[in-house]
C-alpha cells in the first residue's frame, strides 16, 4: 500500500479541530455549496492534491470531505459539500464570518506519495513523468477532488501532455464548478456530459465513459485520474483499461464511513485496507479487487 | 518504523533472578503498588463471573475460583487449591481500563461574537489514571500489544490510550489453567511468559500440596525497583519452583480446549469471501456485537458530538463501537454492509485475516471470549477450520 500520509507529529494534535472561518460561499447547485476557509489563529499542514480534511458543524458533527482547491502559496482551502445528512446540510448552511471546525490534512493524496527527490528529479506534482497524458474522469460531486489536479495541470502546462478532463452528471443542474468547466471547456480541455438533458443544453447526453472513445490520450503515456459514485468508477477503470491504460495508472478516490481519519475506529476498512490511512487515492491495481466484493 | 507504543521496555532489569512471594503476602505487593501512586485493578469474583474491577486489597482477588467454559456458557466452579489467577478469561478484558468505552476527546465553545475555542482535555480536566494491571494473562498480555500497535504504533497517538498505556504497570501471570475454549498455544501468545514478555512483572502462580506460591521476575527497570522494595517479603526461590513453573507451563499447552490453525490463515480468508460458509454464520449469528464488546482487541470507536442546553458549549465524545452496528459502515445513501453475513465476514476476516495487512499480525490472541460470550455459542475455530476446507487451502504437509 501506498505510504502514510505526511502527518501533524505531535505539534498539531489531529484529533481535535482548528477554527477555519468561512470567507467565501459559492452555491454550486440546488444541495451543494463550496466554501472558501482561512485559518483563524493556527494553520493546518500545507495540504496536497487529494488529501482530505474533517469538517466540523458546530454541535452537530464531522465528516469527511477531500480539498476541492488549495490557495497557490496561502493558507486557504476550498471545500464543496452536497446536504446529504445533518452534518453535511449545517456545513451547506453555514454564512461567509461564520467558523467551521477543521482537521487535517488527511490520507495519501494524488501522487500517491511519488514526489520528486532533488529538484531535478523528473517526476511531476502529480507523481507522473514528464511530458505524460493525464486523462480526469469525475462524476457528479467527483469533481471536487479532482479540481485540484485540474489546476495544477493546467498551471504547469509544461510539465504535462495532454490533458482530457471528461465530466458527467445526472443533469445540466447538476453540474458543480461551473465556472472552472466553462474556461477548461473554452481551452479545449474538457468534455461535459449529462444522463438527462434539459431546455437550452447543447452538450452531450451520455455516460461520461463514452466520451473517452473520442478522447486523444497515449495509453501507455497516460495517467488516469478519477473519482465519482462506484459504478461510475468501476465502468471508468474497464473503459481505461480497454483503451489500453495499465491498472497500475489508472488513480481511484474512494469513500467510506470515517470517524477519526487517524487509523484509530476502524469505520474506513475496505478488506486489507484503511481508506483513511492507505487512501483515499488506490490505484486500479489495489482498488479492483476490493470493489469486485459485494458488502466488503 | 518502530512503533513508540509507551510500553514497558523489555531491556533486562539489574536483577532479573526470579524471586518467591508467599499468596499470604500478595498484600505487601498491593501496598508497595499503592504507595508508588498506582491503583490496582485485577480479577474479583462478583456476579457469578470473575470480572476485572479496582481492588482495595489482596484479600478481594478470586482465590480458588475457577471457570466452567462452553460455547455461549460460562459457570463459576470451585477449585480445590486457592490460587487467585487460575480462571481463563472472563467477560472483560484490560481494554476496560487502557481504551475505556467512552471518552471525551475535547471541549468547544461559541462566544457571542460567533468566534470559537477548542480545548483539549488536560491533566486537569481528565486526569491519566495510573493503574497497576493486576494478573494480565499472556493472552491478554498479547492483546495490549496488538491495541499497541493500533492505537500508538500508527502516525497518530491516540490521545486516550496513550497516557493511560504508559503509566500503567502491568503484572503478567502465566497461565497453568487455560479453559475448554481457549487457544492461545495454537496462536503463539501462551500460556507461558517469554523472557522477553512485554510487561513489568512476571509471575508464575504454583499451587500445590505446599499452598500457593508466587514466583516473580523483573521484566522493567520499573518492575526491579518495586521487587527491590524492602517491604516485600521476598525470598530465595525454593530449588524446586522454577522447575514447577516450567511443568505447569507445558501442562498447560497440552490441555487447550480448542485450536485455530494460524498458518497460511489470511489468504484462506481472502480467496473464501464468497463462500456459502458465510450465509450459513449468518443464519444463527444475531449480529448483536457481544463477540467484539469481549475481544481484548477489538479497538473501534465512534464518535458522538453533543451540545449543552444553551447549544453554545459542545463536546466530542468517543464511544465503543462495533463492525455488527448496521451504521457502522454507513455512507450517504446508506450502510456498506446491510446483510449480517457481511458484517460477521467484516468481523472475522478483519480478525484473523486482514488485521495482518493493516497492522502486521493476527488480531486473535486465542483467548477464547467471543465463543464464550456469543449467545448462540458461533466458535470462530470451528468456522475459520470450515473455510480453510472451503478453500482447499490444507497443509499438505507430512501427517
Amino acid at each position: 500500500m501506498t505510504s502514510t500520509a505526511v502527518v501533524p507529529d505531535g505539534t498539531v494534535d489531529a484529533a481535535i479541530p482548528l477554527p477555519y472561518l468561512v470567507r467565501h460561499r459559492l452555491r454550486e447547485t440546488a444541495d451543494t455549496v463550496t466554501l472558501d476557509l482561512v485559518p483563524l489563529g493556527e494553520a493546518l499542514p500545507r495540504y496536497r492534491p487529494g488529501q482530505f480534511s474533517m469538517l466540523y458543524a458546530f454541535g452537530i458533527g464531522e465528516i469527511p470531505v477531500s480539498v476541492s482547491a488549495i490557495a497557490p502559496g496561502g493558507d486557504a482551502l476550498a471545500h464543496t459539500v452536497r446536504a446529504v445528512g445533518k452534518v453535511s446540510e449545517a456545513i451547506c448552511r453555514l454564512r461567509p464570518g461564520e467558523v467551521i471546525g477543521v482537521r487535517g490534512p488527511f490520507g495519501n493524496d494524488w501522487a500517491l506519495g511519488i514526489r520528486p527527490l532533488e529538484d531535478d528529479d523528473p517526476v511531476t506534482p502529480l507523481g507522473t513523468a514528464p511530458g505524460e497524458d493525464l486523462v480526469v474522469m469525475a462524476g457528479g460531486l467527483g469533481l471536487s477532488p479532482l479540481r485540484p489536479v485540474v489546476l495544477q495541470a493546467l498551471s504547469q502546462p509544461g510539465a504535462y501532455g495532454w490533458l482530457t478532463v471528461l465530466v458527467g452528471a445526472r443533469s445540466p443542474q447538476e453540474l458543480v464548478h461551473r465556472t472552472d468547466l466553462t474556461q477548461w471547456h473554452a481551452l479545449g480541455e474538457a468534455k461535459i456530459t449529462v444522463d438527462r438533458a434539459e431546455p437550452g443544453w447543447t452538450g452531450a447526453v451520455g455516460l461520461v465513459t463514452d466520451q473517452l472513445r473520442h478522447a486523444v490520450f497515449r495509453p501507455e503515456r497516460t495517467t488516469a485520474f478519477v473519482c465519482g459514485p462506484e459504478p461510475m468508477m468501476r465502468a471508468s477503470a474497464e473503459a481505461l483499461l480497454l483503451r489500453g491504460v495499465a491498472p497500475g495508472r489508472i488513480r481511484l478516490s474512494l469513500e467510506r464511513n470515517m470517524r477519526c481519519a487517524t487509523a484509530w475506529c476502524g469505520h474506513c476498512q475496505l478488506g486489507q485496507v484503511l481508506v483513511c490511512r492507505d487512501g483515499p487515492v488506490f490505484t486500479w491495481e489495489q482498488a479492483a479487487g476490493l470493489l469486485a466484493v459485494h458488502e466488503l | 518504523m518502530a512503533p513508540d507504543t509507551g510500553a514497558p521496555q523489555s531491556a533486562p532489569a539489574a536483577d532479573a533472578r526470579p524471586r518467591e512471594l508467599a499468596q499470604e503476602d500478595l498484600q505487601a505487593l498491593f501496598d508497595v503498588l499503592t504507595t508508588r501512586g498506582w491503583t490496582v485493578v485485577g480479577p474479583t469474583e462478583r456476579d457469578g463471573a470473575v470480572v476485572l474491577a479496582q481492588l482495595d486489597s489482596a484479600a478481594e482477588l478470586p482465590y480458588g475460583v475457577g471457570v466452567a467454559l462452553a460455547p455461549g456458557g460460562y459457570r463459576l466452579r470451585r477449585r480445590q487449591d486457592r490460587a487467585a489467577f487460575a480462571h481463563s478469561a472472563g467477560p472483560q478484558s484490560w481494554k476496560t481500563f487502557l481504551h475505556p468505552e467512552r471518552a471525551r476527546m475535547w471541549q468547544a465553545d461559541r462566544d457571542e461574537e460567533g468566534a470559537v475555542t477548542f480545548t483539549p482535555e488536560t491533566e486537569e480536566t481528565a486526569p491519566t489514571p495510573r493503574y497497576a494491571l493486576f494478573g494480565v494473562h499472556p493472552c491478554d498480555l498479547a492483546a495490549i500489544a496488538r491495541q499497541d500497535r493500533v492505537l500508538v504504533g500508527g502516525a497518530f497517538r491516540d490521545p486516550v490510550y496513550a497516557p493511560r498505556r504508559e503509566a500503567a504497570f502491568v503484572v503478567a501471570v502465566a497461565c497453568g489453567e487455560p479453559g475448554e475454549l481457549c487457544f492461545c498455544a495454537s496462536v503463539g501468545t501462551g500460556p507461558g511468559l517469554r523472557e522477553d514478555a512485554p510487561c513489568d512483572l512476571a509471575v508464575h502462580e504454583i499451587a500445590d500440596r505446599d499452598g500457593v506460591r508466587l514466583l516473580i521476575s523483573a521484566h522493567s527497570p520499573r518492575g526491579a525497583e518495586v521487587l527491590a522494595d524492602p517491604a516485600l517479603p521476598l525470598h530465595e526461590p525454593h530449588p524446586e519452583l522454577g522447575e514447577r513453573a516450567r511443568c505447569q507451563t507445558e501442562a498447560a499447552e497440552q490441555r487447550m480446549g480448542r485450536e485455530l490453525e494460524a498458518e497460511g490463515l489470511r489468504d484462506v480468508l481472502a480467496e473464501t469471501l464468497d463462500s456459502p460458509v458465510w450465509d450459513e454464520v449468518a443464519s444463527r449469528c444475531l449480529t448483536c456485537g457481544n463477540c467484539t464488546l469481549v475481544c481484548p482487541t477489538c479497538f473501534c470507536t465512534t464518535t458522538e458530538d453533543t451540545t449543552d442546553l444553551t447549544g453554545d458549549h459542545a463536546e466530542r465524545w468517543r464511544r465503543w463501537d462495533s463492525c455488527f452496528d448496521l451504521d457502522f459502515s454507513y455512507v450517504h445513501g446508506g450502510s456498506v454492509r446491510t446483510s449480517g453475513k457481511s458484517r460477521y465476514r467484516q468481523w472475522l476476516t478483519h480478525k484473523l485475516g486482514t488485521w495482518h495487512d493493516q497492522f502486521g499480525s493476527s488480531g486473535c490472541v486465542g483467548c477464547g471470549r467471543c465463543i464464550v460470550w456469543c449467545p448462540v455459542g458461533i466458535d470462530l475455530t470451528v468456522e475459520a477450520a470450515r473455510l480453510r476446507g472451503e478453500a482447499g487451502a490444507s497443509e499438505e504437509g507430512p501427517s
